[in-house]
């Protein structure tokens, strides 16, 4: 491992990686092919359509409000994401400089439902925002996930890692914590920003349950409850499967995108929650 | 005193807000639910007291013809599922570790297969479910079709009782492999001091003798890391299979407990009873986690 590979090797290596590559990109590869093929080709085994159209795609459109839904999707997942950032940088912020009496006992609380699935905490989570109103309202799935305990948690721990000289010195010259916060922490804290935002956004987009259970409104729907509606239609009259991949290739496409311009900040949310968890 | 004060206030303004979504979604119906799982809760009449009757119904057994049987046989073979599907944590974590020594072998180019490892695990875990299910297809699907190539029969996956579970392990295998866990073992193998490996080596030991007397167990807090967390997610697994793939199908055989308590509560509109199925969920996970620390933290290798 630490030793330079010989050529052999290396040409083992390569291949090796390079079938399992294959493996996992075949049925994304697939899926595409399918979603661009028109209806005559479906039961040909091709993985390339002869005859390429965008039908399958237009069909998408046509049934369900997917338009719409991407645009739902954005909305949530991007108010999502801001809020989350809020209060997950500001508390993780209290919990690891300020002082205040029984801050670490309250620390600990956080940390102990961390172990609680979410099916306890979803019951009574559905009745209470029932309960105030919210179902079918963006507010409903947007204000649950606009505080996790993970993310308090890990901007908590970066927090502690970062050396307090700076806030000192500004607090010296009168700063209070507001403009610490504002003017020293958070600069400092792009990285870890950067992280848990591209975590919070890429969970919440592919959230599936909870706006399931909150959104039965086509129009408010986000793409994986708008994606399971559109199976459930046509599955009834015989599954259309062009259209089912082109709307599943719709879905998967964004999220894919993001991925790859933040693929950093990612790997390194998952490294920091492992490595101090 | 005077900076104690201030800093005690502004540390409300900071976490209020945080402290108050924690209250409302997680410490609130933590409670909420507890004592929901000792009530008849259905929405649509006020919850009646209930006592231990739920645990009962969903733990106990009764005698019937001479025999003794679960009140919920249900619950028993949902159970079953839940650990049947779990057998696909270990598969996985030696497929993820694996990947993540032939990853971080020195040579140029090798970020591009960590990317499209990933991209399963990134993907929208509903968009795979119904990618899958044709993917699963007995007569067209792309995994019969390959082994018709092979000239090998496949089988009906998700239509036949016994290998719709094996087919949702194989979906999550692809997903999972090059997932977080791959990640996570790249990063503990970089952590390997290199002398470890060069004293080996003057020793003569080859390349599979390093693997498993090096490598193996210089990542074991990892293993077991990734080992924790997987069953506390295994065993709230399986909605998104059973709700877009299979209804929990054939003859219930990939109903997991989580889309259990999500057919109890919103489906039967028993709340109280799914209330008291997700807390012995969370005690099994509770108790699974116990145990893990107490008998797994033995075979791991701290420095």
């Amino acid at each position: 491992m630490t030793n330079r590979l010989g050529p052999v090797a290396k040409v083992v290596l390569h291949a090796a990686l390079a079938v399992g590559a294959v493996t996992m990109i075949a049925p994304l590869v697939w899926q595409v092919g399918i979603s661009f093929k028109p209806a005559s080709e479906l039961q040909s085994t091709n993985w390339i359509p002869h005859d390429w159209t965008g039908d399958n795609y237009a069909e998408v459109f046509r049934k369900v409000r997917f338009g719409r839904m991407i645009l739902n999707s954005l909305f949530v997942a991007t108010y999502i994401t801001l809020l989350n950032l809020l209060t997950s940088t500001m508390a993780g912020y209290a919990f690891a400089r300020l002082r205040f009496r029984g801050r670490d006992k309250l620390f600990m609380g956080y940390l102990a439902t961390m172990m609680v699935p979410g099916a306890v905490t979803m019951i009574p989570t559905f009745i209470l925002v029932s309960w105030f109103g919210l179902r079918n309202n963006y507010l409903g799935v947007i204000l649950p996930a606009a505080f996790s305990v993970y993310g308090t948690f890990m901007m908590r721990q970066f927090f502690m890692g970062v050396p307090t000289d700076l806030e000192d010195a500004a607090r010296m010259d009168g700063c209070g914590p507001w403009r610490v916060y504002l003017h020293i922490v958070l600069p400092l804290s792009k990285p870890a920003i950067a992280t848990l935002a591209t975590l919070t956004f890429i969970s919440s987009w592919n959230s599936f349950l909870w706006p399931l259970l909150m959104l039965d409104r086509e129009t408010m729907m986000t793409l994986p409850v708008g994606l399971s509606l559109f199976q459930d239609q046509s599955r009834m009259m015989g599954t259309d499967w062009g259209a089912m991949m082109a709307a599943a290739t719709l879905v998967m496409i964004p999220i894919i995108v993001i991925f790859l311009f933040n693929q950093q900040y990612f790997v390194r949310g998952i490294r920091m929650g492992a490595i101090k968890g | 005193m005077a900076v104690r004060t201030k800093e005690g206030r502004a540390a409300l303004l900071f976490a209020g807000p945080n402290f108050l979504g924690f209250l409302l979604f997680v410490l609130g119906p933590v409670v909420a639910s507890f004592l929901m799982a000792f009530t008849y809760f259905d929405p649509t009449r006020p919850p009646r007291f209930a006592g231990l009757q739920n645990f009962i119904d969903l733990l106990g057994f009764h005698m019937e013809g001479g025999r003794l049987r679960a009140n919920d046989p249900h619950f028993w073979f949902y159970f079953y599922n839940t650990l049947f599907l779990m057998l696909g944590i270990p598969i996985g974590m030696v497929g993820s570790f694996l990947l993540a020594v032939m990853l971080s072998a020195r040579t140029r180019g090798l970020v591009f297969y960590r990317t499209v490892y990933f991209l399963p695990h990134i993907a929208s875990a509903v968009a795979v479910c119904v990618v899958w299910i044709f993917v699963l297809n007995t007569d067209r699907g792309l995994i019969n079709s390959a082994l018709g190539f092979f000239g090998l029969p496949g089988p009906r996956w998700l239509g036949s009782a016994a290998w719709a579970k094996p087919a949702l392990i194989l979906m999550g295998l692809w997903q999972g492999v090059g997932g977080v866990n791959m990640i996570l073992y790249l990063a503990a193998l970089q952590n390997i001091p290199d002398d470890l490996y060069e004293s080996a080596s003057i020793d003569g030991a080859g390349g599979w003798h390093k693997l498993v007397h090096i490598t193996w167990p210089m990542v074991s807090p990892t293993t077991f890391f990734i080992f924790v967390i997987s069953c506390i997610g295994g065993f709230q697994a399986g909605f998104q299979q059973a709700y877009l793939m299979t209804d929990g199908g054939p003859k219930g055989s990939t109903t997991t407990l989580a889309y259990y308590i999500f057919n109890m509560a919103y489906t039967d509109f028993r709340m109280g009873y799914a209330a008291a199925i997700s807390w012995v969920l969370f005690l099994l996970v509770f108790a699974l986690t116990i145990l893990n620390w107490r008998f797994g933290g033995r075979a791991v290798h701290y420095d």
